[in-house]
């Protein structure tokens, strides 16, 4: 969210600098620490999951409400561990060719076809259920990869519970089985972070095998740590009103709260504006970046506008 | 206590792994799944945090055993419940006392006078500072809570507030005329809290003894957005239900006629062949999921039951996808979108009673007209494999029944089940015509628990008249 350097699926690597060798065998206060230090300020239930995940080797379940920085949790958690970051974005009917692996029968088919004149059969027999021919889909890759890898399995509320099912192998004994080339573990011990944004209940058998997370919105002085993170030159006053405001909104019964991704946006955004204050002025020409919704934006402006300073009396 | 899981495990030995695993009982006892798998983890996390800090310890506990919000909630119930008796108990087994050690008894050693007290208090308060509110309501305790306690703790909580003059809401300006902030409902119920525990505290060591535990008042349990209790179990039958509907007479049917040929694995099993395709693959036939239309009576005659049916819809709505729902009094009209965009089941109650567009002028209901009115929307689209599940009482106010034109319903939809809130003995009484329309259905069950829920699930499983 933060990162303009995502892509929907696929491999990220970061040009980390954090060496964490310290966080994998430090202390929930170090984990906390290195999170922060690459921007990601983490309360405290978070930052001890995150600790436990890596030495449990336990896979965490992330669930909340959208824009609580869920995603952004195993993001950190790479940069921080210096880790690539291996994602799969969960949509409905996601199935295994999409997720696992795939083989590449047009490869296949080529091969055959390079070698039929040769009519050395054993060998190709061989050759086209290897390694070779196999299209690595996320979790595989995070499988198979040799260094160690953050997979983040994002909104798994979103495939059905088949696909959930399908996950257990992985999630339990870090393993796959491919019926040509068999049982494929897991070299290295991956981080697993699965999120979901509680749209559907999740079966007992996953989440028998994960840690469990709940992260909610964070309470004033942290959201204001973690504006003031992102948009470092924003005064304190002006960081605690805009917290305060986002809080008030918040409160509001809304089809789409604002997230904290739209809080650093609308900070980014008051800076842009040379404002020094939010007035009902501002705040009616930035709520756009907050509010989205139609009727959220009447709702927001009829309860929270009126009651910011009018900055046309305040004068006269 | 006896538990699903066998009898309550006794005090047994001392240690903090009985500890643990009696709080896991307790758990238990609350409903929630603490597996073995679970406590094994917990084990585990435990040996990798200190347990010093009692925000890691509860944390490390909470992320391996609480796997839900709602699980979450009761764990921080019991948790400060079981570890307060555990730690009270053993402090009286051991005879220790916190005034042993010849320190001067509290409130002695500074004399403070209400105000100053209770400016302390609202500033901590304030502040949120936990440890500070303890501080300080060991001390107003100690100022003036013992000498005239009523024993009673609740009682004497509410009188040592008042003695402070706190109260929620604005505050009385200070003493030089400055305004205060106001204090709101949730802070000063966080300082009563801790009044309590501290004269919990004070009584358990005069008296030597601990008060009985008590399961949690399912009030206390209840989550703000759980008005029923048995959502968590009608989300259970109903997901048995899904997988039982799921795989139920959707045998596959001629074969080869209408397949579609898989380019991919034709190419694939070409391979055997050189790159040959001599033998078609053909694209699976998965079972179609079923397509269900849940009909729910909403009027006053069905009100007691009319939350459970919604939370019934509602599980339904977790489990398939393709699942229209429509409630009805006097007319009919569909919620599938409010039970599509809204997950909390408050939420939705609330919505479906203000805006569901039921049409109800008289409040009662008219089967036959909801039964016509359903036929002219839904007719293109009922075909065998669909199936019709109506929740209502078959009451009709002395309107016409309109059996015939259930009949239709009947016909082409590929099974109908009736659910009915009350007991088999009412049906066909007053102005019930189960009787007329219990002949189309597949199947006709009285269904006010989730055991009847249950028992529904099972029959049709069991009985269920497979195609051809």
């Amino acid at each position: 969210m933060w990162e303009q350097r995502e892509q929907r699926q696929g491999k990220i690597r970061h040009g980390s600098v954090i060496i964490i060798g310290a966080m994998a065998d430090g202390s929930v206060a170090e984990v906390k620490e290195a999170l922060a230090g690459v921007g990601y300020l983490a309360d405290e239930p978070a930052a001890l999951v995150s600790f436990l995940a890596q030495k449990l080797g336990k896979p965490v379940l992330v669930e909340g409400p959208a824009g609580v920085g869920k995603t952004e949790l195993a993001k950190a958690l790479s940069r921080a561990t210096g880790r690539e970051l291996v994602r799969l974005q969960c949509y409905e009917g996601l199935d295994e060719a999409k997720a696992m692996y795939e083989w590449n029968y047009r490869k296949q088919l080529l091969r055959i076809q390079a070698g039929g004149s040769q009519g050395d059969w054993d060998d190709i027999q061989d050759d086209i259920f290897s390694a070779e021919f196999l299209l690595e889909r996320p979790l595989m890759q995070a499988i198979a990869s040799p260094e160690p890898v953050v997979l983040l399995i994002d909104e798994i509320d979103k495939t059905d519970q088949e696909f959930e099912a399908m996950l257990l192998e992985l999630l339990s004994d870090f393993q796959m089985t491919i019926p040509e080339l068999g049982r494929i573990e897991a070299t290295t011990m991956p981080i697993v972070v699965l999120t979901s944004n509680d749209s559907r209940e999740l079966t007992e058998a996953l989440k028998r095998r994960c840690l469990y997370l709940w992260l909610d919105y964070p309470n004033l002085e942290r959201e204001m740590e973690i504006v003031r993170l992102h948009a470092p030159d924003i005064s304190e006053t002006l960081a605690r009103k805009l917290v305060e405001v986002i809080g008030m909104i918040r409160a509001l019964d809304l089809k789409k709260p604002p997230s904290i991704a739209e809080s650093i946006d609308w900070a980014r955004t008051l800076l842009l504006m040379g404002a020094d204050d939010i007035d009902r002025e501002t705040f009616t020409q930035s709520m756009s970046i907050i509010v989205k919704h139609r009727t959220d934006i009447d709702l927001v402006a009829e309860r929270v506008g009126v009651k910011l300073a009018d900055p046309l009396r305040a004068e006269g | 206590m006896p538990t699903p899981y066998g009898p309550k495990a006794d005090a047994g030995p001392p240690g903090l792994a009985a500890k643990l695993l009696g709080f896991c009982e307790e758990l238990r006892g609350e409903g929630v799944a603490v597996g073995t798998s679970e406590m094994l983890d917990a084990f585990a996390a435990l040996s990798e945090v200190g347990w010093t800090s009692r925000a890691d310890f509860r944390e490390a506990l909470a992320a391996t055993i609480a796997k839900s919000q709602d699980d979450r909630r009761v764990f921080e119930l019991l948790f400060e419940r079981y570890f307060f008796r555990t730690a009270e108990a053993e402090a009286v087994q051991r005879g220790v006392t916190e005034h042993a050690e010849g320190a001067p008894p509290a409130g002695e050693g500074e004399r403070f006078d209400i105000s100053e007290l209770s400016e302390a208090i609202r500033e901590a308060m304030m502040a949120g500072d936990e440890d500070r509110m303890r501080d300080l309501a060991r001390l107003a305790i100690a100022a003036f809570g013992r000498a005239e306690g009523s024993g009673v703790v609740g009682v004497d909580v509410q009188r040592i507030r008042r003695t402070l003059g706190l109260t929620a809401g604005a505050q009385p300006p200070t003493a030089d005329g400055g305004e205060r902030p106001p204090i709101d409902r949730e802070q000063l119920t966080g300082f009563e809290r801790h009044l309590r525990r501290e004269l919990e505290r004070d009584l358990i060591e005069r008296t030597e003894t601990l008060p009985p535990s008590r399961p949690l008042a399912e009030l206390d349990r209840a989550l703000p957005t759980s008005p029923t209790q048995d959502l968590a179990a009608v989300h259970r039958a109903v997901s048995q239900m899904k997988r039982r509907l799921a795989t139920l007479g959707h045998e596959q049917r001629g074969r080869k006629k209408g397949q579609m040929v898989d380019v991919r694995r034709t190419m694939r099993a070409s391979l055997e062949t050189g790159g040959v395709p001599l033998r078609l693959r053909y694209r699976p036939k998965r079972p179609r999921r079923p397509e269900i239309y849940v009909l729910c009576d909403v009027s006053t005659s069905v009100t007691s039951a009319s939350v459970f049916f919604l939370s019934v819809l509602h599980a339904l709505h977790d489990s398939f996808r393709k699942l229209r729902s429509f409630v009805f009094i006097e007319r009919i009209s569909e919620v599938t979108d409010v039970f599509e965009h809204e997950r909390d089941f408050a939420a939705i109650a609330q919505k479906i009673s203000s805006e569901g567009g039921v049409a109800d002028v008289s409040g009662y209901t008219d089967y036959g007209r909801v039964w016509l009115e359903f036929l002219t929307e839904i007719s293109e689209e009922l075909d065998p494999r669909s199936t019709v599940i109506v929740l209502g009482d078959a009451r009709t106010n002395g309107r016409e029944p309109h059996a015939e034109v259930f009949a239709q319903i009947a016909e082409r939809a590929g099974r109908l089940f009736w659910l009915n809130p009350e007991p088999k003995l009412y049906w066909n009484y007053g102005d019930s015509v189960m009787a007329a329309y219990e002949r189309h259905c597949d199947g006709a069950f009285e269904c006010w628990t989730t055991k009847h829920l249950e028992n529904f699930v099972n029959v049709v499983a069991g009985a269920a008249p497979t195609p051809e």
